[in-house]
This record gives structure tokens, sequence and C-alpha cells, in this order.
């Protein structure tokens, strides 16, 4: 038993030290109370308190610690009467204190109040299927807005594949992948993806955003170096911060200034060879990037890679199933070996119209996740008829390659389009099939800048266009992009429906911002 | 464990509870009365969890598991020897020539476990199912000839086998039938994905009906479904707490949650797992002492419990947590993955279970993935609390939002068991399963095994330490054509790996029976029937005499 001595100087303290709130208390007070905390308990043990019913609140206060503290007091200070009478004052209000402040503490709400005209709060209700012709709010309208780029939410074989799984497995798998919830379908579809793609394997997830986000902090620990660009997405920036790595942002597709910060880190590591032999690097980068619409420069990439020996992580979200020959995504778009990347990873949420997300690369790479990704191991696996919904849909892209080359054409096109709108300035590659329309000259405050964006959104809606705003959480946001209209095309968007959704967008800024 | 000081830790707070039954007479916390209702009306939900036990182990088994562990570990470090020198050949998968200089992607040695003592026994896990995960599922044999490192189908399937492993409480996951009609209709006009977020393009009409009716089902103001289960913890505490805010949270939280308080920038503290006293200690140091070093009191304190412990198959004390988070003002959040529609009377979860209001509990969460054999995950509770969800959850503005079949099985299942199809079978299922999970704990009991949890969890560990028996077990259990779930190290603490059973409304009695024979006959040759029915290691779990609210 480990003795309690009351500080020396605390026995002289008046009595009126004892002020009403937390900050009023002496240094020496706060540290006697917390001694007194930790040794409170104990000492009851010594002497069990008598459970008296007729003594008043704070019982505790007043009976069981006293009687305890006066005992410690005199066998440790051997203190005369009037000075002990002082310490079983103190010890008293000490616990009345602690009391007072338990019930004086208020913390704030749960969460704040949330204003009723939040767009958030009052947005668009989709009535049927999401698929080319949308019905919002009840309006009907042209999709320029669901990420369904190569029209397969509603194809009929896809649908038909998933009716099958449907009947054979029913809905959900009830485990995890560990228990019970891997079934062949599973097994398949990740066959499938890593054929697709040309690599060794591939590992699925049960939803996209916790496919990059599980992965990158598989590998990455702490200590280890991220370096990833300014523009990337947010379930990027949620596995960086579960990673808790040291994270390095270089400006968006900026390669010298990557370099600059590869160089830097090459120094530091040459001064300090022991950590470096074990920090690990990597650069986390987007094929397409949601937040710009822009393509990554993969080839300088790689050699960046190479050079500094850190190895590159590439979300293709919105390159896979559009890039490419046979929509392979980035790698195939620059013709580089899939290998030297060493882990991909892209949801099955857009191209593929169904839900999940994979990751693909050396079975070296990729295996580790099967017991490390969080996101794998401790959620439930996929629903089975949303695999079967994937792997129907694989085929569909590998019978029909041309549809890629049909996709691009598209997005040239209504990107040629749009420009030269006044007011409104095009962001994002010519065969992006998602980019987004900046306002050419902020109000200056973002708050306006949304307003106006909406109006012509709305407006846009009200003529049967639909479209949406890039949605951001403003305060979460590493380094929140500006307000825009994302736009998205698909194949099933006919020549005269993009002629018509670019006309329309062209009348309607017109309108509002002029 | 049993030093005078712990003890006496035990001591001082429970007399703070004596303090808070006062409180409850003095008409201070008139809300607590609602425990004393239930306690006055005897009904028997508030007795039950005295029926809580975690049977410690004989001195000698703990002796052999870790000798088990050690003797793994020296083989290990023998063969990786041996790998390192080439005279065994080395089958795990190496990193490519041109990045051999690279700094190594994970250290060999985190591998360790994985390599030589994981590896023995992997056949025991992912195992591949090929049929609908109901009572009974068919399953793909599977061989290895290099010892676990890869396996090869043999194209047959092992029909039949007792599933004893899939969260299917209620037995609502089958293989299509006539009331799954509504999914294929759904499915037939929606297709499967979405494409868009919430916020975006995402919000369909489903989400809104299947919202509307979960708010019903737990009787509650508002509520708000995400697509996955996992990342409507790991998305959504962020949201509700930050940097300056406390979160309490028990020590055997599953891992969404751990993840989802990590990423809030909080500061975390665990407390003993259900451990009343623990918690207490926390909350009054926390109010008390305020934030480290700057001594600033606390925004907010957070506490974080799950209903049912997969793991531990244990309930959550939830009257005595609430009268604590009521006595200091701190929220409570309820992770229900394992408990919604499994326990109650109704299915309702631990609310129910308990008797006490939905509205205690701040934040109600919750999985689709178990009783109702879908996938996803809700938030649920008072209207404010859910619009600020709405506006500012991660999942809702940059994930893809939820399936439209998958809501329609959950719209489905949850009719049923509200009993909004005119039938009474929903109730039959939660009221099966528990007849179906006292019978089976009240047998494995019997036998002498040492099962860990509550009597009313449908999840029932059975404990088997040693890291060879587990796989034994698991093995033999296939050889009798049932399926179990073992886990061991680093899912449980090193010594405790145990079985999993769960039990499901749907196994039929000459089911469990069989399982039941079989794991008598198992455990007899494995010598797993440690049980000497004594009193918990833990009494503080099990002690739940000395801490009734009631005086």
């Amino acid at each position: 038993m480990d003795t309690w001595r009351p500080p020396v100087q605390g026995i002289c303290l008046p009595r009126s030290a004892s002020g009403p709130a937390r900050t009023g208390l002496s240094p020496s007070l706060t540290a006697q109370a917390r001694g007194g905390g930790d040794q409170r308990a104990a000492a009851p043990a010594q002497a069990p308190p008598p459970r008296a019913r007729d003594v008043t609140v704070p019982r505790h206060a007043r009976v069981d610690v006293p009687v305890a503290f006066r005992k410690e007091a005199q066998r440790l200070t051997m203190a005369n009467a009037a000075e002990q009478w002082v310490l079983v004052e103190m010890v008293q209000a000490l616990y009345e204190e602690k009391e007072e402040l338990i019930e004086e503490w208020q913390p704030e709400p749960l969460v704040p109040p949330v204003s009723k005209d939040h767009p958030a709060l009052n947005y668009n209700i989709v009535s049927g299927p999401p698929s080319h012709n949308i019905v919002v709010n009840g309006k009907e309208c042209i999709n320029f807005a669901s990420f369904n780029f190569l029209g397969l939410l509603d194809n009929p074989r896809v649908k038909a594949a998933a009716l099958a799984s449907l009947k054979k497995y029913g809905v959900g798998t009830c485990g995890p992948r560990g228990f019970y919830g891997t079934f062949d379908v599973h097994l398949d579809l990740e066959d499938r993806l890593a054929k697709f793609m040309k690599t060794e394997e591939a590992i699925i997830y049960s939803y996209g955003f916790a496919t990059i986000a599980s992965a990158i902090p598989a590998y990455s620990k702490r200590g280890d170096i991220v370096f990833v660009d300014r523009a990337a997405c947010f379930a990027i920036q949620k596995g960086l911060q579960a990673s808790r790595s040291d994270i390095k942002i270089f400006k968006h597709n900026d390669m010298a200034d990557l370099e600059r910060l590869l160089k830097e880190q090459e120094i530091e590591d040459q001064k300090n060879p022991r950590k470096a032999r074990v920090t690990r690097r990597f650069i986390v980068v987007e094929g397409i990037y949601m937040n710009t619409g822009t393509i990554c420069p993969l080839p300088e990439l790689v050699k960046l890679k190479y050079k500094y020996k850190a190895r590159i992580f590439l979300e293709e979200s919105l390159s896979f199933g559009v890039l490419g020959e046979h929509g392979r995504g980035v790698t195939e778009h620059y013709g580089i070996n899939i290998d030297d990347i060493d882990l991909i990873s892209a949801n099955m949420e857009n191209a593929l119209a169904s839900v999940g997300g994979f990751c693909c690369g050396r079975s070296f790479v990729i295996d580790h996740q099967r017991l490390s990704g969080q996101g794998y191991c401790f959620s439930a696996s996929l629903p089975p008829l949303l695999a079967a919904a994937a792997i129907e849909a694989l085929n569909i892209m590998e019978e029909n390659p041309g549809i890629f080359a049909v996709l691009k054409e598209k997005c040239r096109k209504i990107h040629k389009a749009l420009q030269g709108i006044s007011g409104l300035r095009v962001m994002g590659e010519s065969f992006s099939p998602a980019f987004h329309l900046h306002l050419e000259e902020s109000t200056g405050s973002r708050e306006k800048d949304v307003k106006l964006l909406q109006e012509i959104v709305n407006q846009c809606m009200n003529r049967s266009i639909a479209l949406t705003q890039a949605r951001y959480l403003d305060k979460e946001e590493k380094c929140l992009p500006p307000p825009s209209i994302r736009v998205v095309v698909t194949v099933e968007q006919t020549e005269d429906e993009l002629e018509r959704a670019a006309a329309t967008i062209k009348e309607v800024a017109q309108a509002v911002l002029l | 464990m049993a030093n005078p000081g712990g003890g006496a830790v035990g001591n001082g707070t429970l007399h703070n509870c004596k303090t808070e039954s006062n409180c409850v007479q003095g008409g201070h916390c008139t809300k607590n009365g609602i425990v004393r209702e239930a306690q006055q009306n005897g009904k028997p939900h508030i007795n039950m969890e005295i029926e809580e036990s975690f049977e410690e182990a004989p001195l000698h088994v703990m002796v052999f598991t870790y000798m088990g562990y050690g003797i793994g570990t020296l083989f290990g470090y023998l063969r990786d020897f041996l790998r390192n020198w080439g005279i065994e050949k080395c089958n795990a998968a190496v990193e490519r020539e041109e990045q051999k200089d690279f700094v190594p992607l994970y250290q060999d040695f985190e591998n360790f476990y994985t390599r030589n003592l994981y590896m023995r026994i992997r056949d025991n896990w992912n195992r591949p199912v090929c049929s609908a995960p109901g009572p009974h599922f068919d399953m793909l044999e599977r061989v290895s000839d290099d010892y676990n490192w890869t396996f090869r189908f043999t194209g047959r399937v092992i029909k039949d086998v007792i599933n004893m492993g899939s969260y299917n409480f209620l037995g609502l996951v089958s293989k299509y039938n006539e009331s799954m009609r509504t999914v294929k209709e759904v499915l037939e006009r929606y297709g499967t994905g979405v494409a868009s977020t919430r916020h975006e393009m995402g919000t369909l009409d489903k989400h809104k009906e299947l919202e509307d009716l979960v708010a019903k089902f737990l009787n509650v103001e508002a509520a708000m479904v995400f697509g996955m289960g996992f990342a409507t913890n790991s998305m959504n505490i962020p949201v509700l707490v930050g940097k300056g805010c406390l979160i309490l949270s028990d020590e055997l939280n599953h891992t969404s949650v751990v993840l989802g308080a990590r990423l809030s920038g909080a500061t975390i503290r665990t407390f003993k797992h259900n451990n009343m006293q623990s918690l207490e200690k926390l909350l009054r140091d926390a109010i008390i002492y305020g934030q480290p070093r700057t001594r600033r009191a606390w925004k907010k304190i957070l506490i974080l419990v799950e209903g049912i412990y997969s793991m531990e198959g244990s309930i959550v004390r939830l009257p005595q947590i609430v009268a604590l988070k009521k006595k200091y003002k701190a929220y409570l959040y309820v992770d229900e993955a394992h408990s919604i529609g499994s326990v109650g009377p109704t299915g309702r979860g631990v609310s129910e279970f308990f008797g006490i209001d939905p509205g205690d509990v701040d934040v109600l969460m919750g999985t689709f993935t178990k009783s109702f054999g879908a996938a996803g995950g809700y938030i649920a509770g008072k209207k404010e609390l859910v619009d600020y969800i709405r506006v500012h959850s991660h999942s809702a503005v940059y994930a893809t939002s939820m399936s439209p079949p998958v809501a329609e099985q959950i719209i489905r299942a949850m009719k049923l068991i509200m009993g909004l199809d005119g039938t009474t079978q929903g109730l039959q299922r939660v009221q099966q399963l528990a007849k179906n999970t006292k019978y089976f704990r009240q047998r494995l009991r019997e036998m002498g095994f040492i099962i860990y949890g509550n009597d009313h969890s449908p999840v029932v560990p059975v404990l088997l330490y040693m890291p060879g028996k587990v796989a034994a077990f698991a093995r033999h259990m296939l050889e009798k054509k049932i399926a179990v779930v073992v886990v061991g190290f680093p899912a449980t603490p090193l010594a405790e790996a145990r079985a999993r059973f769960c039990i499901s409304a749907a196994h039929t009695r000459e089911m469990l029976d069989k399982v039941l024979e079989a794991t008598d006959e198992i455990g007899d040759l494995l010598q797993v029937k440690y049980s000497r029915h004594r009193h918990s290691a833990r009494p503080e779990l099990y002690d739940e005499t000395s801490f009734e609210l009631d005086d």
C-alpha cells in the first residue's frame, strides 16, 4: 500500500483558497485534488465506511473519507489537533468541490442545430432508377449527374445476372469474408478483375469509399511518409488520417513540387540513414481527380518512383472503365506497365454501376490486405447479387471495347460545346467523363458562389437537364476545392442531348450570371 | 488482480452508485425511474445479466496454451532460419526484382505470426460458400498441396453443412422465395447501383421509405441509412465529436468504432469491458480534472458501447450506463450491430431488452447485415441529431448510397419483424431465436464447456484456449458437416482462442441437437470441457448483487 502524503503547503492554505470554479483553485490545491482523487478510493479499504442512513448529503464527504484521512493525517503528520482540523476541513471542502464540479459541468449539445433551409437537408429525391432518364423531385430530366459512365445501371443483362444471383443466394452474406462470408461469386469477381486489369491479384471491398481508405493504412504506418496531391479526394484523406503517417502535400499535378519534396526527404534520409531504412515512402495520386477532372502525369510519377524509391498508390475510381483502349484506366491510357504501379484501387460504383470497390496489383502487395485491410476483415462481405452485377458489367466491357472510344468522343463534344460560356470556366480534361464548371470570377464569398451555381443547377433542372454541384464538407476538406457544377457524361447521352445540355447550360448561365 | 487497491477502487465507486440511487429517490433524475419501474414490475430482463459469466480457465490450461504458442514460435524461428538459408522453400509471394532495394512494404517480422502460425491453420477461415447462408449451406471443397499456402478446389461441393457461423439471427437470408418478390421487383426496376452520393443525385425514394420505416421500427424521431455497416461507425463518429471532446470506449469495441473514434480527433479513454465502476471512475475524473495539461473542461463526453459484443457474447449493461450518463451528463452511442433484431421481446434491440426508452440513448446505431440479411447501417435518434448527420456525415457527402434491392430487403425484413406484413411470423422468429439460444447455451454449459457471455445472447463463444485445438475443433466439426467460426489472436486475447456459434431462428431443434452432439463428442476428444462451475475470475463483471441500483 503506497502512502498518501498531503503536501505540506496544502495544510497551511486557508479555506478560502477553494474557489468555486476549477480555474479558481491554486496549483497546490489542484495537485492535492489529483492526489486525493487517486487515493480517495484506497482509503476506505483500510477502514470500511460505516453506512449510516442518517447522514446528510454528501455522505461520503462527511463520513467515509474524513475518517480515513483523519487517521492518515494522525499517522503521517503527527500534527496537533488544530492543524488536523484544518486538514479535515480541506479534504471535506475538496470533496464538496468535486461534487460541485460534477454538478456544474455543462456539456455542449451533442450536435449544434442545423438551419432548416440548409441545402443538404433539402436534397434531390429521385423517384425510380437513377439511370439515363431520371425523375428528380417529380420532374423528368436527362441525367448529367450520376457517374453511370457506361450506362450499365439499367442494363438488362446486368439486372438478369443480379436476379439470378438473388435467386440463388438471397441478399446479404451475414458475415465477414473470414467467417463464411466468402462466396464463390466473390472469388470469381476477384479473379475476373485481376484478369481484366492484367494483374496478379485483386481484392474486393463492400464499399467504394472504404477501399482506398482501408488500403492506405494497411501499408503506411506511423513514421512512414506519404506524398499526396493537393487535390486528392476525401477517401484518400481519411485513409491518410487513419494511417497516422507523415503527410507531405504537393501542388496539384506539379511534378517539380513533388520532386522538391522527395529531394528534401532524401537529404533528410542521408542525415539519418538508419531511420531511412525503415521509413516507407508512398506517393498517392488519383487517375482522374474527382475534385478537378484532371489526369495525373503518370509517366513522370513512375520515373520519380524509381528515382526516389517511393511506391505509387493510384486511385482510379473515375478512370477505371473509362480511359484506355479496353477501359483499364490510366496505365493503359499512358501505355505504362501496370506492374510499375504498386497498388491500384477503384470503386465499382461508377463505370461498373454496382456497389463496392477493389484493389489490384501484385500478390505480394495485395495479399497483405487480406489480414490488414480493416474494411475488408471487419466488414460484412459484398452482397452476392452486387458482385454478380459487377461480373456481368465486366463481361459487357470486355465484349464491347468500342464503348470507351464512344464515351471519349462524347466527352470531347460536350467539353468543346461548353467552352466560352461567359462567367463559367470548364475545368478538367477533354476526355474526362466528369468535369467541373467553375465560376470565372468568384463573388468573394463561398456562400454566394454556391447560391449562384445552385441557381444555375435549378434552372437547368427546370429545363430537364439534371445536374448537381460537387458537394464537399467545407470544414473537413484539407484543401477545399472552389464550388463547382459537376457535369457527368455517359454513353447513353445522344448527340442531340449533349448539344441541348450545353446550350441549356449556356443560356441559363448567361441569364443567371449577367 | 486482487490487490487491495484494486478492490478498494470498486468500493469507492460503488459508493457513488449509492448516491445515485439517493438521487433517484430525491427526484433529481426522474428519468431513472424507468429503470426502477422495470425492476418493480418484476420483468425478468433486469436480472438476466447476472447470468453473464466469464469463467476462468484452470491454471494448467493456461500453461499449456502459452507453451503451445511458445513451441509454435520456436518452430517459426527455426523455419524462418531454414527459409533464409534456402533449405526450405519459401512459398510466400516476393517483392519484384526491380523493387528489391525499396524499403520493404511490410516488415518481415510483422508477418511472422501470419507465416508461421496462422498459415498452419489457415484452412479454417475464408471457407468458400456456394449457396445462400441459411441454416444449411453448401461449401466448395478445397485442399491444399503446400500446407495452406495455396488452395485448390476439387470441384466437389460439400452439401448441406449446418451453418453455425453466419449472423443470420432471424433466418431471413435464404435463397429466393415468394416473400422476396418485392426485392426482385425493385431490382428489376432500379438495377443494382446508384452511382451518386446522397447529397448529389443518389437519394432515392427507396432510401426515404427505408429511413422512415427504421425510425418507426426503433420508435425514435428520425433515422438515416448508410451503405456499409463498418463505415456507419467510422464515418459518423467523427461528425459527433472532435478536438476537446472525450470518448469513453469499451475496451472490446469493434474495430469500426475504434477507427471512428480515432478519426474524430477526440481524446479516447477505454474502460474495462462492461465494467460500470471503471466507467464511472473515468467519468468522474474527466469532469473533475478536465482536459490534460490545460485543465479546461471537456466540451462533451461520448460513451461508446456495443449492444452485444461479438467476440464475448456479452450484453451491454444499458440501465446502469443510462443512469451514469444521466448523472454525469454524458452522451451515449450504442452500436447495435448484433443486438438489433436479435434481442428484446419484439426484436428492437438492447433498449427493449432492458425496458429502456430508446430516447434515453442519444445515438442508436446498428447494421442491417445480421438480423435483416442485407448490408449497410443506420444512425437513429432525435431529429436534430439525424438532421445534423444528414448534413455532415462523411458517408452522405462522399460515398455512394445504398443499393436499392438491398434497401428493399431491409424494408421487407423490417416489416416482417414489425408484423406489418399481416402475419406473426416475425415475432415467432424472434421468440424462436430466444428459445434456441437458451436451449443451446444451457446444453453447452451442462456439458461442461466454458462459454462466455450473457445467457440471452445468440452469439455463443466456447473457449478452446490452445491454438492447436482451435484448428482441430473447426476441422472435426467440418468433417461432421457443421460450420463453426473459430477465432484466436489477434481478434481475442492471446490465450483465449475460442469457437463461436451463432444461433439462428431458422435452426431446428434437430439441427441444434446434431451440433450439440458433435460438439460434445469433439469436446471429449479434445478435452476442452474446462468448466468447474465456479465463480468468474473477473468479479467486477460478475458480482452483480453489490451493484443493484435499488436498495
